[in-house]
């Protein structure tokens, strides 16, 4: 699926060579068409991309500019018509079925927006079940996904199917589910698009929380409020990148939340004092 | 008004008549506000800051003469200036919008690159914004002001990412040889 008259740079700078020091996730010349012919269209068109351990990525772009697509390349759910990536060091993009199913269930975590809890299953057993699926012992599972629950604010509604909990409950659920496997990385997408902003915060800070545990994660929104929390915003428009912005720090959990934010704080000049 | 006014006569000198509908052009209902004299009493002030100088005195047709005003070089610094500032943390919508009309008529600046910096500056206010928002709980009153800032910014933010839309829309002048 050659595409014509478009020049390719992409392989410029070429694959880390399997180092593991290089970034955890990689994105070279990655792009995908759908269609053919005349009504062939790049939803995602020579993206390139470096994501090193433990920084926590925002992709924004409006609304079928092609971050969701993005996404699901990046987590080997779907396959790119060109390009290539590459996870802890490793090319992905080319393996078979089964290997990247493997890979997707130990080395990515997933978060959806509409959550995608199994409704049978307890809040528990929806997040061990990828633990078992990898081979866990059902006891080891069982205590992994109780400490992520406790971590996640949720020790209390282990025995809880989905349909009793709230929004912001089922997703801090669907969280803890995308970290039992010690993920290399998380992939987000749209995780706060169907929560209040009560439960948006918690989210949030929970993923202030992984953040600071060193937990590399990449989430799609079209909430600036939610990207501007990432160490990094880019913005895909057209299926290309359009932006690339650091964003110093970026929100971590303060010591001690209510932390007191005195005149040295950047916020005092949102306030204009008149007398 | 004093920024827009110099920036418009970055291109070429004109008059306060034609100013005054450049401004309106770009202001549509908006600039119903804009009195008439406004113009004029802007020009007035520049001459005497030494910032524009009288180029010459065209005769109309019908009506006053027309007095046709030219940027001094202390006027062009200033607007290479004004286009250069960031906005701030509360910027103005309408002053943000004349920078971009201003820079785009003028030649002086890329409307897209401002956009793109005004964009960075917002991003990293509203990080601040949202690291505090973070430590607070939501039904505090400080949690509840910084959702209100959050979502002012957030807005912002919206509307540049269609002001990148729409400029990029338009090519800049100066490209495809229609300079000047």
């Amino acid at each position: 699926m050659r595409r014509a008259g478009k020049e390719r740079t992409a392989s410029r700078g070429g694959p880390p060579g399997g180092a593991v020091a290089g970034p955890v996730l990689r994105a070279v010349g990655l792009s995908r068409a759908y269609g053919e012919d005349a009504s062939l269209v790049w939803a995602v068109d020579g993206v390139d991309l470096d994501i090193p351990a433990g920084q926590t990525l925002a992709v924004t772009g409006p609304s079928g500019c092609g971050k969701s697509t993005l996404l699901q390349l990046l987590g080997g759910l779907d396959r790119p018509s060109e390009g290539e990536v590459w996870l802890g060091g490793r090319r992905v993009d080319g393996l078979g079925e089964r290997a990247l199913a493997r890979l997707r269930r130990r080395s990515v975590g997933f978060v959806f927006q509409a959550y995608h809890l199994m409704d049978e299953l307890t809040a528990v057993e929806n997040v061990e079940l990828p633990a078992l699926l990898a081979g866990s012992a059902p006891r080891t599972a069982r205590r992994r996904a109780a400490g992520l629950l406790d971590q996640v604010g949720l020790a209390a509604r282990a025995r809880h199917r989905p349909a009793e909990l709230s929004g912001g409950q089922r997703q801090r659920v669907a969280i803890a589910r995308a970290l039992v496997n010690s993920p290399l990385v998380v992939l987000a997408d749209e995780p706060t698009g169907n929560l209040d902003s009560a439960a948006t915060h918690d989210v949030l800070r929970l993923f202030a929380e992984l953040r600071s545990a060193g937990q590399t994660l990449v989430m799609v929104t079209h909430d600036e409020r939610v990207a501007a929390t990432a160490d990094r915003v880019v913005s895909l428009r057209d299926g290309t990148l359009a932006d690339d912005i650091r964003l110093d720090g970026g929100p971590r959990l303060p010591e001690g939340a209510g932390a007191d934010h005195g005149a040295a704080s950047p916020l005092g000049a949102l306030l204009d004092w008149e007398d | 008004m004093q920024d827009v006014v110099l920036a418009l006569l970055a291109r070429e000198p004109s008059h306060g008549y034609d100013l005054r509908r450049q401004l309106a052009a770009a202001l549509g209902p908006l600039g119903g506000t804009l009195n008439a004299g406004q113009v004029y009493v802007t020009l007035t002030r520049l001459e005497k800051a030494g910032l524009v100088a009288l180029a010459r005195v065209d005769e109309a047709e019908r009506g006053p003469q027309r007095k046709v005003y030219a940027l001094t070089p202390a006027g062009r610094e200033r607007v290479a200036a004004w286009l250069a500032e960031g906005a701030g943390p509360r910027p103005d919508v309408t002053d943000f919008h004349l920078k971009l009309v201003a820079a785009a008529e003028s030649g002086l600046a890329d409307p897209l690159a401002l956009v793109a910096a005004r964009r960075q500056e917002l991003l990293r206010s509203l990080a601040e914004v949202q690291r505090a928002a973070l430590a607070h709980d939501t039904q505090s009153r400080p949690g509840l002001l910084l959702e209100g800032v959050a979502l002012r910014m957030q807005a912002d933010l919206r509307w540049l990412e269609a002001c990148a839309r729409t400029w990029s829309a338009h090519a800049p002048r100066g490209e495809g040889g229609a300079a000047g």
